[in-house]
């Protein structure tokens, strides 16, 4: 290793740090809410449109027909939101844990469905349940 | 003749090579559940050859294997990911090389960063939406750690052996 190698993990981690810097501290578009406080709702997207809206603080569970015809299952238990199942062939969003942080996601690529909390007014969601 | 005929032979062998990789780590457990977390296996064969012997050679390796495994373990979107990737892995690693001053580890660091960087943007325009962004920091990092282990292996691999074209 050179010297010069060091530059790159220097780097990355100087990146990473300012990209995280301004996720966290990015002025909420309609909230006061900062990245770590509990959110309060589960935003469900498909392919960058709004699915649906659930409170976290409900008992829900949802098969959430994915892109391609593939489904994702949601269950929003305790104030958390977990994918359970999924017909997509990674199960990747299957084993990303629960989340009930503002913020948090869980993604599944295949199916483009991405789960997210947050918190407050969210305005621009079509549907909505619960 | 005789060259061109040792250098089949020896970008099928290449090739075949990072199929095995591919497939060995298609095969371990996912131990990060986040989306272009990988180890990159396959990586050590491309940048060992684009130091063992040249960067024609690591380029058509990497643009094969990227189709073969993506035809025989994934799926057309698999490959759009792992093409965005490798291609600008590839092109980042030619730079880092070319500046003349990293080792096989810079080159190898700058190779796994810019391969999650090129997964997201295709994660971006796939799923349309920019959410996918937050991820970024994370797969920065890790991209560096599993080139640093990739750039590892390849400096082990290519003190060992000595290639003649």
């Amino acid at each position: 290793m050179k010297k010069a190698d060091w530059l790159i993990p220097a780097a990355a981690v100087v990146t990473a740090a300012i990209w995280y810097a301004l996720l966290i501290f990015k002025p909420a578009s309609s909230t006061t809410a900062n990245a770590g406080d509990y959110g309060d709702k589960v935003v469900v997207t498909v392919s960058g449109k709004g699915y649906a809206v659930y409170s976290l603080d409900s008992e829900t569970d949802v098969i959430i027909p994915g892109a391609r015809g593939l489904n994702n299952h949601l269950v929003i238990h305790d104030g958390e939101a977990n994918v359970v199942g999924a017909e997509c062939p990674d199960k990747l969003c299957v084993h990303q844990k629960a989340i009930s942080k503002d913020s948090e996601m869980i993604v599944c690529l295949p199916n483009e469905v991405v789960v997210e909390i947050v918190h407050g007014e969210e305005g621009d969601y079509d549907a909505v349940a619960n | 003749m005789q060259l061109q005929t040792k250098r089949l032979a020896r970008l099928a062998v290449f090739t075949a090579l990072a199929m095995i990789l591919s497939w060995i780590e298609s095969q371990l457990p996912n131990f990060f559940p986040y989306p272009g977390m990988k180890l990159g296996l396959t990586n050590l064969v491309v940048v060992f050859s684009l130091y063992g012997t040249g960067k024609s050679d690591a380029a058509f390796i990497n643009l094969v294997r990227i189709f073969l495994s993506g035809i025989l373990f994934g799926n057309p979107y698999s490959i759009a990911y792992s093409l965005a990737g490798g291609v600008l892995s590839f092109a980042s690693m030619l730079a880092f090389r070319k500046t003349g001053i990293f080792s096989v580890y810079g080159v190898s660091m700058a190779g796994g960063i810019f391969h999650n960087v090129g997964q997201i943007l295709v994660a971006v325009v796939l799923i349309h939406n920019d959410k996918i962004f937050h991820y970024m920091p994370v797969l920065i990092v890790t991209g560096c750690i599993t080139g640093f282990f990739i750039g590892f292996l390849s400096d082990e691999v290519l003190r060992r052996i000595k290639f003649r074209g």
